[in-house]
């Protein structure tokens, strides 16, 4: 690389803000026709696991055992966060209206916070709208994990392929062979299923045609007992993660969505910490109780 | 109060007793330097581990990744920054009375420097790849992100560290130049024919010398307050709650300032008695040293009450969360140690009897280190146990040994390169001390000159 090819390709290498130069639903200078999201239905959620555990087999993610666990070293990539409901004071909680699930995984933000930060660039934005992760090019500052708001990046801190037996045999024969094993010192997230998604592009460009909803689901999404993900193509109409995401009128690129006066009562969707501006690519629906507590 | 540096000193005197320091120290000078080499073996069996093993022995976990390291990184950075301030900016402003004194506060400043940049090492995952953060040409144009404030801090630290070595040697070329004509055998004289470039001191020499000591000082003062303002965008141009804050750069320069000034007293003391400078190093120059550091205890003071007013009355739920958490929460007690060690103790420093009585200064300027040490770790770690995200509020994440044990060896690494350095180069500046004893004498002698005349005036009426 060059200076006159740095400065030639200026606009190249500099990130514009995702607002600047993408109204959806023009999108024009995006750079593909894929841009994936994900919704996740919280009344739906029951809060049984199984959308982590099978994180856990897809993304070979070592099992760090319950003392590393309880030190906070655990390394799900995706965790379900349980709430109460706070009645009299602070404090006290009521088990009369059972607890709140809340599925939590990386947001694969437009502009996420994390990407900026990284001295090595080992963390950059896909084509199709994702937060890379380049394991190779990791040098373990963990800035990025400094500035997630979400804490959703794990970090290697031990070598547990090898020192810390996170998969005993015969576990270790059922590794997924379509992706890597990381070692220590390497910041890693949930990647939407990054393997899955890649296939399923290649195979709808072979033989012509739009992804569509059909093509792949995410582990977690394939696990959950009751539907409550949705995983697609937000640029595609047809899919199903964008007939939601319009239905609850939230829009990627806006920071506060404006919904119509009329139905936003009855309107579920929303996206956590929308006021820092990473714009998250997954949308939540609140959960509906019988009696408003 | 103690007497100043004698006018009539010899400048075969003033050799002498320099030179002297490089040769036979007290005794306390082996004992320094044997429990320097001991904390620095904790810190390399500490570190041997944790790269074996892997950062969980560090006893971090998913919100707290930064931890001690981080915190001890900025001050080992912020500690440098008043070497510069006491040679190049009072060198531009004529203040003679730092010639004695600021040699050693620039090796403070490159050893402090050096110290901090392995804690940046000490700190990452994977110390073999951290030639990455370089941007070495590469056939595949893989380029560091050059967006990333982690990114300025390197080549910050590195411009810094570079300069401030340069600014070190050459302030240093004539009294190598001493040492070398003073020593006739062994390493020594090899090492100083070498350094002193084939110093002889002539008029061309010093006219070059001057204009190019001159020009780096000009050069370094910009870069210092730099330094440590882009350290502060490591975290103020993050988003997270209670370090983005727009007055973090010159808070930390000034905290910088300020513990810099603090260790200069610390080490001001121990050289002093160590290596028999007391003849030099005079309280006068003490009493000036101590009055500047209540300033800057001020000024520092003040930015922090800024940053907490803006906090306190901003709408950044965030934010003021985390500042009521460091106020009452589990860090109260460092929080709190941090506001009377930086804040309350300096007012110690304005008692004029305490201003020269060496055990009172050392205890006081040790506390103030420590207070700018907790203000470093209070900096760091609320942030983390206390984020946006209430999910990964974290109440026990507490540093393990190792970190701690890298921390404390840091300062035996600290304390070895200093006492080497001293040891090896002259710490007080000679040439600049007979400039100092000259312009003296001279001033002396036209006072005299004037009381006479006026005498001889009266005594003609």
């Amino acid at each position: 690389m060059s200076v006159s090819n740095l400065l030639e390709n200026w606009s190249k290498f500099r990130h514009t803000h995702p607002v600047d130069d993408k109204g959806h639903p023009d999108w024009e200078a995006y750079p593909s026709d894929i841009k994936w999201a994900m919704s996740i239905d919280l009344d739906a959620c029951t809060g049984c696991n199984a959308c982590s555990v099978a994180c856990y087999a897809e993304n070979n993610l070592p099992v760090v055992g319950k003392e590393k666990y309880s030190h906070g070293q655990a390394m799900h990539w995706m965790r379900i966060e349980r709430y109460w409901d706070e009645t009299a004071g602070v404090g006290e909680f009521s088990a009369d209206q059972g607890a709140r699930f809340l599925p939590m995984m990386c947001q694969q933000c437009e502009a996420a916070p994390c990407e900026t930060v990284c001295p090595v660039g080992a963390t950059n934005h896909t084509e199709d709208g994702l937060n890379s992760q380049i394991y190779n090019r990791c040098i373990g500052s963990r800035y990025c994990s400094a500035n997630c708001p979400y804490k959703v990046r794990y970090f290697n801190w031990y070598n547990y392929p090898e020192q810390e037996n996170a998969w005993p045999s015969p576990l270790n024969q059922q590794l997924n062979p379509d992706l890597t094993v990381r070692t220590k010192g390497v910041m890693e997230k949930c990647t939407f299923c990054k393997q899955r998604t890649y296939t399923a592009r290649n195979n709808a460009k072979t033989e012509g045609r739009p992804v569509q909803d059909s093509d792949v689901q995410t582990a977690c999404q394939e696990a959950c007992p009751v539907g409550a993900i949705t995983f697609g193509n937000l640029f595609n109409p047809e899919s199903q993660v964008a007939k939601q995401w319009q239905s609850q009128q939230v829009e990627l690129t806006k920071e506060v969505q404006d919904k119509d006066e009329k139905e936003g009562n009855r309107l579920r969707g929303y996206r956590i910490l929308e006021e820092l501006r990473p714009y998250p690519s997954v949308m939540y629906l609140e959960r509906v109780r019988e009696s408003a507590v | 109060m103690g007497k100043d540096i004698r006018e009539d000193i010899a400048w075969a005197q003033i050799n002498k007793d320099v030179l002297k320091s490089l040769e036979s120290p007290r005794k306390l000078y082996w004992v320094i330097l044997l429990v320097a080499i001991a904390m620095v073996g904790v810190a390399v069996g500490c570190e041997i581990y944790q790269y074996n093993v892997g950062l969980g022995v560090g006893n971090f976990d998913n919100p707290n990744v930064w931890g001690l390291y981080i915190a001890t990184f900025i001050f080992w950075i912020g500690m440098s920054h008043s070497g510069t301030l006491l040679s190049a900016i009072l060198h531009l402003m004529h203040a003679d009375w730092r010639k004695p004194i600021y040699r050693f506060a620039e090796a403070m400043t490159t050893f402090s420097l050096m110290t901090a940049g392995l804690f940046v090492m000490v700190h990452l995952g994977r110390l073999w790849q951290v030639y990455y953060a370089l941007p070495y040409p590469s056939e595949r144009w893989v380029w560091p992100n050059f967006q990333s404030p982690l990114l300025w801090d390197a080549m910050a630290i590195f411009t810094y560290l570079s300069s401030s070595v340069l600014f070190l040697y050459i302030g240093s070329i004539p009294d190598l130049a001493i040492c070398r004509d003073n020593i006739h055998q062994g390493w020594r004289k090899k090492l100083y024919t070498l350094l002193a470039l084939g110093w002889e001191g002539t008029d061309r020499q010093w006219r070059n010398f001057r204009i190019t000591y001159l020009t780096i000082a000009c050069f370094l003062i910009p870069l210092a307050v730099s330094v440590h303002s882009i350290v502060a965008s490591d975290f103020a141009m993050s988003q997270q709650p209670g370090w983005h804050v727009t007055s973090f750069p010159p808070y930390f320069v000034a905290g910088a300032l300020y513990s810099g000034c603090a260790a200069i007293i610390t080490l001001f003391i121990i050289l002093r008695y160590v290596f028999r400078f007391e003849e030099y190093m005079t309280l006068p120059i003490l009493r000036k040293t101590v009055r500047l550091t209540f300033a800057i205890a001020m000024v520092w003071t003040y930015l922090n009450c800024i940053e907490f007013a803006a906090t306190w009355y901003s709408h950044d739920e965030a934010a003021k969360a985390v500042l009521i958490e460091k106020a009452t929460g589990r860090f109260a007690p460092f929080f709190w140690g941090m506001i009377f060690c930086g804040s309350v103790v300096p007012f110690a420093l304005m008692v004029k009897k305490w201003q020269t009585s060496i055990p009172v200064m050392f205890a006081v300027s040790l506390l103030l280190n420590l207070g700018m040490w907790l203000e470093r770790w209070m900096i760091v770690a609320p942030t983390f146990s206390h984020g946006y995200y209430p999910w990964t509020w974290d109440e026990h994440m507490w540093p393990s040994m190792v970190q701690w044990g890298i921390v404390f060896g840091s300062f035996g690494w600290f304390t070895l390169l200093f006492m080497v350095f001293c040891k090896v180069v002259p710490s007080v500046s000679m040439y600049e001390v007979k400039e100092m004893v000259y312009h003296r004498s001279l001033a002396k002698k036209k006072e005299e000159q004037a009381v006479k005349e006026e005498l001889a005036v009266k005594g003609a009426n």
